[in-house]
């Protein structure tokens, strides 16, 4: 066991304790648990935006995928960044000036329904548990190879600490975690790349000129198709991935945590060189550890690659780098974990509770005591699923998660603040045929089936070659929002100057309750 | 605070909507996000729709780099660029919105 490592995880554990112990006696009401009280600055809420987006996913995921099949590995990276426009064009300021404290607020805002609200719910609370289960079997994998601990203890132990963040320090400590980690990822991210630049005396040619013969791949380490040879499914990914992220509850629910538009503008701003700068490091981490690690020691390793960043930092700095860089990301798979709490314990508590079951008729106490059992009643969820699924091949999880939430929110999102025609029908076919069209495509995928025993979750033929859906679910989310709304004759226009005004001038109703 | 939209009720919103001001800034930002957005979903798909059908971004620019790589960097550049030129014009609409709410109040006052 590395010691340098374990006290840097302890140390890690500590802080955070601190941070969820001072946050706790700043978050007394429902506004200070769900949004920190709104009172993140564009600088605070960009740094956090950045550590509750990327993930060890990413940060070990991408290093691996570039350390070992070269250009393809990039493709994620462009895509996690890219899709910041569409947040920045289309979602972040609308989001902000219509919802409270949760993306079912914003239909809500236009479609006052319940039905609309619940299905807005299921998809916030589908989307996050999916994506957390990904992350939870990821950090158990991880945790096992940096500290030798069982894969059940480590994932017992980020299912505790994800848990006393969001109960006892809501959006407050949540943050201040994410802000933390986004700092530590940067700064050793850039560590290291600084070192592997420098060993190619910071020339960008001789370290492309050296890669040419540095992996079993050769020239073609350098050109794309390795890892992607089928075009639709890499158009595919490359959709989910694009607009996803303008989809997903716990990116959409930190525009709460500012208090106006301009705010939230300027935050993703932040939140988009920080992000832009973390992937275009990636290069650095995926070649370094191609070029000063092998590909056969990160093999060994790990199948998929996950172990090139650490793996890497070792070569480079010794017991030390490495004991860091496996403490950044432990901070960053309990940065993201808390994030998806708390965006699926709102939708429980917020939506299902407070509006459906007890139809807004509940008093701020009881709110309070429905996040915090909300909170507590997903992490347990999402810890067993997590057990249960040691064994299997989840990465997929992560692209599936983008695919629903382009396919079921983003639709819906747009014709809520663009299409006056829109109505509540076109809003419920939207989010379920988006929804169940991704998760019932996966389910026919390669990601599922496959010949080979071993290499998926069942064995036997997939009836698509498609791994990912987002290409077909991503026209039909978009197809059936607009086909339910043209044909049923219910109009729900008059809400919709409401809405407009709200969208580009601000919210009124909110600023008087949140005082 | 007091917020000069707070009083406003169904009847005005709709009023409000439909006025020339509104309505400029409403089609302003539609005229410029929908072609800043139609032209990054084109640059941004060129990627991987050459990369996956074609070769020609394999040739090299400049010893091992080939404009895969170029263009892959492009895509941050743009993005960046683009992030900038949209605060730049958001502050426009701000502005805009501005002397929409002090109209507003304005027609309030004199109402009452």
């Amino acid at each position: 066991m590395n010691y340098t490592a374990f006290g840097l995880f302890l140390l890690i554990i500590l802080a955070t304790l601190v941070i969820t112990y001072y946050a706790a006696r700043r978050t007394k009401t429902t506004s200070e648990f769900y949004t920190a009280g709104s009172s993140l600055t564009g600088w605070q809420n960009g740094l956090a935006i950045a550590g509750d987006y990327m993930s060890a996913a990413s940060f070990l995921g991408i290093a691996g995928m570039i350390a070992l099949t070269g250009f393809d590995g990039f493709f994620y990276s462009i895509g996690f960044l890219v899709a910041y426009l569409v947040v920045l064009y289309i979602v972040a300021e609308p989001i902000r000036n219509l919802g409270k404290y949760t993306m079912a607020d914003m239909i809500a805002a236009r479609f006052d329904e319940k039905k609309v609200r619940g299905v807005a719910a299921l998809n916030s609370v589908a989307i996050s548990i999916v994506y957390m289960i990904a992350q939870l079997v990821g950090a158990g994998a991880l945790i096992k190879l940096l500290l030798n601990l069982e894969y059940s203890t480590a994932v017992l132990i980020v299912g505790v600490l994800m848990t006393i963040y969001v109960v006892f320090g809501g959006m407050t400590a949540t943050s201040w975690v994410q802000i933390i980690k986004a700092v530590l990822l940067m700064a050793g991210t850039l560590l290291i790349s600084l070192i592997v630049f420098a060993k190619f005396d910071f020339s960008l040619l001789k370290m492309f000129a050296h890669m040419k013969t540095a992996t079993p791949l050769g020239e073609a380490f350098l050109n794309p198709g390795n890892k992607f040879n089928n075009g639709w499914d890499t158009l595919s990914l490359n959709l989910g991935l694009v607009l996803g992220t303008a989809g997903l509850p716990h990116i959409l629910i930190r525009f709460f945590t500012v208090r106006d538009a301009q705010t939230a503008r300027s935050s993703v701003v932040y939140a988009t060189w920080i992000i832009g700068i973390f992937y275009l490091m990636t290069i650095f981490l995926g070649f370094g550890a191609a070029a000063f690690v092998g590909t056969d020691t990160i093999k060994q390793a790990n199948e998929a690659g996950n172990m090139a960043a650490p793996l890497l930092a070792q070569a480079l700095g010794g017991d030390f780098l490495f004991a860091f860089i496996a403490a950044v990301a432990f901070a960053t798979i309990l940065a993201v974990v808390a994030g998806l709490v708390l965006s699926a314990a709102s939708a429980f508590a917020h939506d299902f509770y407070s509006h459906i079951i007890r139809r807004g008729n509940v008093t701020e106490q009881q709110q309070m005591k429905a996040a915090k059992w909300a909170s507590v009643g997903v992490a347990i969820i999402s810890v067993v699923l997590a057990l249960f699924a040691q064994k299997l091949n989840v990465a997929f999880l992560v692209g599936l998660a983008f695919a629903v939430a382009a396919s079921s929110n983003l639709p819906v999102i747009i014709y809520t603040i663009l299409w006056r025609r829109f109505n509540t029908t076109g809003a419920i076919w939207g989010m379920l045929v988006g929804l169940f069209s991704s998760l019932i495509l996966v389910c026919m995928s390669p990601n599922i089936w496959s010949t080979e025993p071993g290499k998926a979750i069942l064995v036997g033929t997939p009836l698509i070659s498609l791994t990912n859906p987002g290409i077909i679910s991503i026209p039909l989310g978009f197809l059936a929002a607009y086909l339910g709304t043209i044909f049923s004759a219910k109009q729900d226009d008059p809400k919709f100057n409401q809405v407009l005004v709200q969208v580009h001038l601000g919210n009124v109703d909110q600023k008087e309750s949140s005082v | 605070m007091n917020d000069p939209l707070q009083s406003v009720k169904q009847r005005d919103v709709d009023k409000l909507v439909a006025t020339e001001q509104f309505q400029a800034l409403i089609k302003k930002k539609k005229n410029f996000i929908i072609s800043t957005s139609i032209f990054f979903f084109v640059f941004y798909f060129s990627l991987p729709i050459m990369t996956s059908f074609t070769d020609y971004l394999n040739y090299s620019i400049s010893g091992a780099l080939t404009f895969a790589w170029v263009f892959a960097f492009a895509q941050f550049v743009m993005t960046w660029v683009l992030c900038s030129l949209y605060t730049k014009k958001a502050k426009q609409f701000d502005q805009l919105v501005a002397e929409i709410k002090s109209s507003s109040v304005d027609k309030e006052e004199e109402s009452a």
